[in-house]
């Protein structure tokens, strides 16, 4: 009984994906750009980092605004220096790795109201 | 199972000489620069001391100040952001003339602090005064407790910011010390110009430390705060007033 349960769910919810194609979806919102030009690995699993990027930053923002820690870990500035793209040095614009994510997700983001988004050393390329 | 007699001396000696160097070790470690993995510490308290005889009529300082910290002028005096300025003091009957420059206090006691409605206006353990603008919903309270005019409101919106400073609309700005200087262990902008093209008049360092120079100055010479009377307690301390 179970498993013909499950096989009708399954056999549904194929249906139900199929009424609304993944390009149908593309067509209406911008899928993001997730270009990310420096190798390397991130400061977290990119799991991690998708889910919890912003409460790291906030516990972050708090120990250094306050306290005086300047760990290089999750500073925004570090962020920035890596993800910021090759060509507008800066992770904001269409395909900035900021905010076309956020754009998708409809998240409105306000770091870069009064942070600087650009990387400062130059484009990735000229790094020393 | 308990101690003999030998080892309980033994353990004895060496707790003694444990306790004898311990401040030995705390001073050597006050006189390094602090890691980024460290918390500025109530050790220390950031200060400046200002010999106005020296302050030569110019205005290093101020545009040293607004290069390092990203503050444009936008052409609009009576808004624009102004984290330092040279005030021009003349005594009306012996037209005797002075110039100094004038900040952020950093105040022990600072009446921005005490007035903020949502604590974003706070001293750091330190001695900095600094404004969390992730909290700052620009009520400008701080601004009109002050009695150095040192702070302003951001009226207009900001682009090009230096990564290290961060500035936005909305929201209300001060001389930091140049905190971000300061946390790798150089000297604030305003200083630095000073001593480089200017008159060599302005001081920097750590007020409870007696092995530094404006430690010893502030102890051998006399030198004033101004408005004393408010008993405001100010990490900025002038000579010549």
């Amino acid at each position: 009984m179970n498993r013909i349960a499950v096989a009708l769910l399954t056999l549904l919810l194929t249906f139900a994906g199929l009424a609304h194609p993944n390009d149908q979806r593309a067509g209406r919102v911008a899928v993001p750009v997730v270009k990310i030009e420096k190798s390397g690995t991130c400061v977290a699993p990119t799991e991690e980092m998708r889910r919890d990027h912003m409460k790291m930053l906030f516990h972050q923002r708090d120990r250094t605004v306050r306290q005086g820690f300047r760990e290089p870990r999750f500073s925004l500035k570090g962020c920035v220096e890596c993800h910021a793209s090759r060509e507008s040095g800066s992770v904001l614009g269409k395909e900035g790795f900021c905010s076309s994510c956020h754009a998708y997700a409809s998240v409105k983001m306000d770091c870069f109201e009064c942070h600087s988004s650009s990387r400062h050393q130059g484009p990735v390329g000229a790094r020393r | 199972m308990s101690l003999g007699r030998r080892e309980f001396l033994a353990w004895g000696t060496a707790a003694t000489a444990g306790a004898a160097l311990a401040p030995v070790i705390s001073l050597v470690e006050l006189a390094q620069a602090r890691s980024p993995e460290e918390a500025a510490s109530s050790l220390r308290r950031w200060g400046l001391l200002i010999d106005i005889t020296k302050c030569a009529d110019c205005d290093e300082c101020v545009t040293a100040c607004h290069t390092e910290n990203g503050v444009a002028n936008n052409g609009r005096p009576r808004t624009d952001a102004q984290w330092i300025r040279k005030v021009n003091l003349r005594d009306k009957r012996t037209a005797v003339a002075q110039t100094l420059p004038l900040m952020c206090q950093h105040c022990e006691d600072p009446p921005c602090v005490d007035v903020c409605p949502t604590g974003a206006s706070f001293k750091r353990d330190d001695g900095i005064v600094l404004v969390d603008k992730h909290t700052c919903i620009g009520c400008r309270y701080c601004v009109m407790a002050c009695p150095y005019g040192a702070r302003s409101f951001v009226h207009e919106t900001v682009t090009g910011q230096r990564p290290d400073v961060p500035r936005g609309k909305g929201t209300v700005e001060s001389c930091t010390l140049c905190v971000h200087r300061v946390d790798r262990g150089d000297a604030p902008a305003c200083v630095e110009a000073c001593n480089r093209d200017g008159g060599k008049a302005m001081l920097f360092g750590d007020l409870n430390d007696a092995s530094a120079e404006i430690h010893r100055r502030l102890h051998a010479e006399p030198s004033a705060q101004v408005r004393a009377d408010l008993a405001l307690d100010t990490g900025v301390r002038y000579q010549g007033l």
